[in-house]
């Protein structure tokens, strides 16, 4: 018995080392979530999270708060979106070094504490009030999950499909028909549109049902900032698989593409304060602008104006990933 | 008769490889023209430039009496060696889906009756047995009601049973006045089906006819053979084919073959007599079997 077990046990282990883009794979995905998350929370969490109206740079001495350990000091350019932050506890005071005033909302309790501490160091500061339930995680996560379902079952759905299609013979089958390539793909684009949109809607609206999830926008414009995002998405797994026939180097693509934007395009935590190198990633990434259009639309109730900046992008990206996909799309699984 | 699909000087190259070296040929209407030849001759390419799958690397392909093109591959029905269908479907649901490619198509229930597929129109097509399977196959590359049909290796991998089930059905085709281009490594097949055939090796036509013309030609009697060990060591006065671990003479006069073995105390156990087939003139032309 013994011998039998050691055969299948070694034979398994070469196939394991001989497969060498899973191989490298399974050493390096390890290694890049651990760099990642270090780089992104390298300075470990902060305590409190102010926001900062003007050019703290342009101040010889700071106030004596901003000295502080533990706070962590993330600049706004409009008033306004910092005091929604505020509003909706995501910071937990407001400064307008200009003016030396402060905002703080009374239904905060770290609002209350980083309050007294700023008092304490800085009393000339003046004392504005906002008001505002906090928004509950669920609230602020909803739109992410949905994004990310998106995503895997745009990417996955779409590439895995049409690799596996072209490993096994079908697509050429296909190829031998009048069926052209753009007919083929745009069927497969609408059936992976219909099917996601579907599962989100439900997603949704079934959570807004139940657990009366937050809508403050319009529904259509969240149905239709999903469309955008999803249709991004299809098109990066149309140019990921356009070409590959194996289903091991497309699982890497995949995974390649997807990990990154589970972490960073702010689907379970917000970026806010982290570097600016880790921002301008984020900011290239398809599901960060799918996630934040959606969350503003739901919890800031944004207009499509208000969020065309990131359905711009979108549509940008699907453009960019479409045109690839077309210039590499081949049929055949045999490319020798 | 008028040449339905014709190719001229055909190459087709991968990097060092010359997987086809300039083959040229014509097939009449409503003839059955057979391929042959052993794994990597190059049947499958050269038959692929033809259906428009890949192109050739030099020469030319033309249907119809034009050069190929994209309308008249919308009168070709292709089966290939080894493919998949969409998953999920079903029989009837796949034929479905073909049908929606073509602007024109044989009609449904026609093309169920012919191709046998009524017991089974209901069942995922992952279902199927071999038999079955294949059948499907053909039905779609019959779909379109094609006057021309590609089938490459229709049979390989069934039982003996469901390859003659399978010869009906491409004799069924062949009376309907379709013209068909078969590619096999089976000689019985091409034999069964073909009235023309040409014999590939190396990427290179090596001979060409109707099964009968090609068997006169190149053979005169019968051929004897005997297990390879009975006549190890032994001088014989006549010329020998090693075929596998037997011998074969070809002869007309028998009993003098036999006589001369008696004689040298060849074994005489095991000795066969039979009528040269195409696998003996594949030996004979490129002196190794056709499936090896």
């Amino acid at each position: 018995m013994m011998s039998r077990l050691l055969a299948v046990f070694n034979a398994r282990n070469k196939e394991f080392w001989r497969d060498r883009s899973s191989l490298a794979w399974n050493f390096a995905f390890p290694f890049l979530l651990v760099f990642g998350f270090y780089f992104i929370f390298g300075q470990g969490m902060p305590m409190f999270k102010v926001g900062v109206i003007g050019e703290q740079d342009a101040y010889i001495s700071r106030p004596a708060f901003m000295q502080l350990s533990h706070i962590q000091f993330v600049p706004y350019d409009e008033l306004e979106t910092a005091l929604n932050r505020a509003r909706r506890h995501q910071i937990d005071l407001v400064l307008d070094l200009d003016r030396q005033l402060y905002w703080v909302n009374e239904e905060s309790r770290n609002g209350y504490v980083a309050e007294r501490l700023l008092v304490n160091a800085d009393p000339d500061f003046n004392r504005r009030v906002v008001q505002g339930e906090p928004i509950r995680y669920v609230d602020w996560v909803l739109p992410g999950i949905i994004g990310m379902n998106i995503m895997f079952s745009s990417l996955f759905g779409v590439g895995y499909a049409i690799v596996r299609y072209r490993k096994n013979g079908v697509l050429k089958r296909l190829k031998a028909t009048p069926l052209s390539a753009f007919e083929f793909v745009s069927a497969q684009i609408l059936s992976r549109l219909l099917t996601v949109m579907l599962v989100a809607s439900i997603i949704y609206f079934g959570s807004h049902w139940a657990l009366s999830t937050l809508m403050l926008g319009n529904p259509f414009s969240l149905l239709l900032t999903l469309f955008v995002g999803a249709l991004a998405m299809i098109s990066l797994g149309l140019a990921v698989a356009s070409r590959s026939r194996s289903e091991e180097l497309t699982g890497g693509l995949m995974n390649m593409a997807t990990w990154p934007m589970m972490g960073l395009s702010q689907v379970w935590f917000s970026l806010e304060g982290a570097p600016p190198t880790v921002q301008s990633i984020a900011n290239a990434l398809p599901l960060t602008h799918l996630v934040s259009a959606a969350r503003e639309i739901t919890t800031e109730g944004a207009t499509l104006m208000q969020v065309s900046d990131h359905l711009l992008v979108l549509a940008g990206m699907t453009a960019l990933f479409l045109t690839i996909a077309a210039l590499l799309f081949n049929w055949d699984s045999d490319h020798r | 008769m008028t040449d339905l699909l014709s190719v001229h000087n055909l190459v087709k190259r991968y990097k060092q490889l010359t997987a086809v070296d300039g083959v040229s040929f014509s097939v009449a209407k409503g003839q059955c023209f057979g391929l042959l030849g052993p794994n990597g001759a190059g049947k499958t390419t050269t038959i692929e430039m033809m259906e428009g799958i890949s192109k050739p690397t030099s020469g030319e392909v033309r249907l119809f009496g034009e050069p190929a093109s994209r309308k008249a591959f919308e009168r070709v029905g292709i089966q290939f060696q080894n493919t998949a269908l969409q998953d999920y479907l079903t029989v009837a649901e796949t034929l479905a889906l073909f049908a929606a490619f073509y602007t024109k198509t044989i009609d449904r229930e026609e093309l169920i009756g012919l191709c046998s597929l009524g017991d089974f129109l209901n069942r995922d097509a992952r279902k199927l047995s071999g038999g079955q399977r294949q059948r499907l196959l053909l039905a779609l590359a019959l779909i379109n009601d094609p006057d021309l049909v590609f089938l490459d290796e229709p049979t390989t991998g069934l039982d003996p049973q469901s390859r003659r089930n399978f010869w009906e059905l491409v004799q069924a085709i062949k009376h309907r006045g379709k013209t068909i281009v078969l590619t096999t490594h089976y000689m019985d097949e091409a034999e069964t089906l073909c009235d023309d055939i040409a014999i590939m090796d190396q990427g290179r036509i090596v001979e060409r006819g109707s099964p009968a013309q090609l068997l006169e030609r190149h053979f005169d009697g019968v051929m004897v053979n005997l297990p390879a060990t009975a006549v190890e060591g032994k001088v014989l006065p006549f010329e020998m084919l090693a075929n596998r671990d037997r011998v074969e003479i070809q002869t007309t006069a028998v009993d003098a073959i036999v006589r001369q073995l008696a004689e040298a105390q060849v074994p005489l156990t095991g000795l066969q007599v039979k009528s040269p087939n195409l696998e003996d003139l594949f030996l004979k032309l490129t002196g190794h079997a056709l499936r090896a």
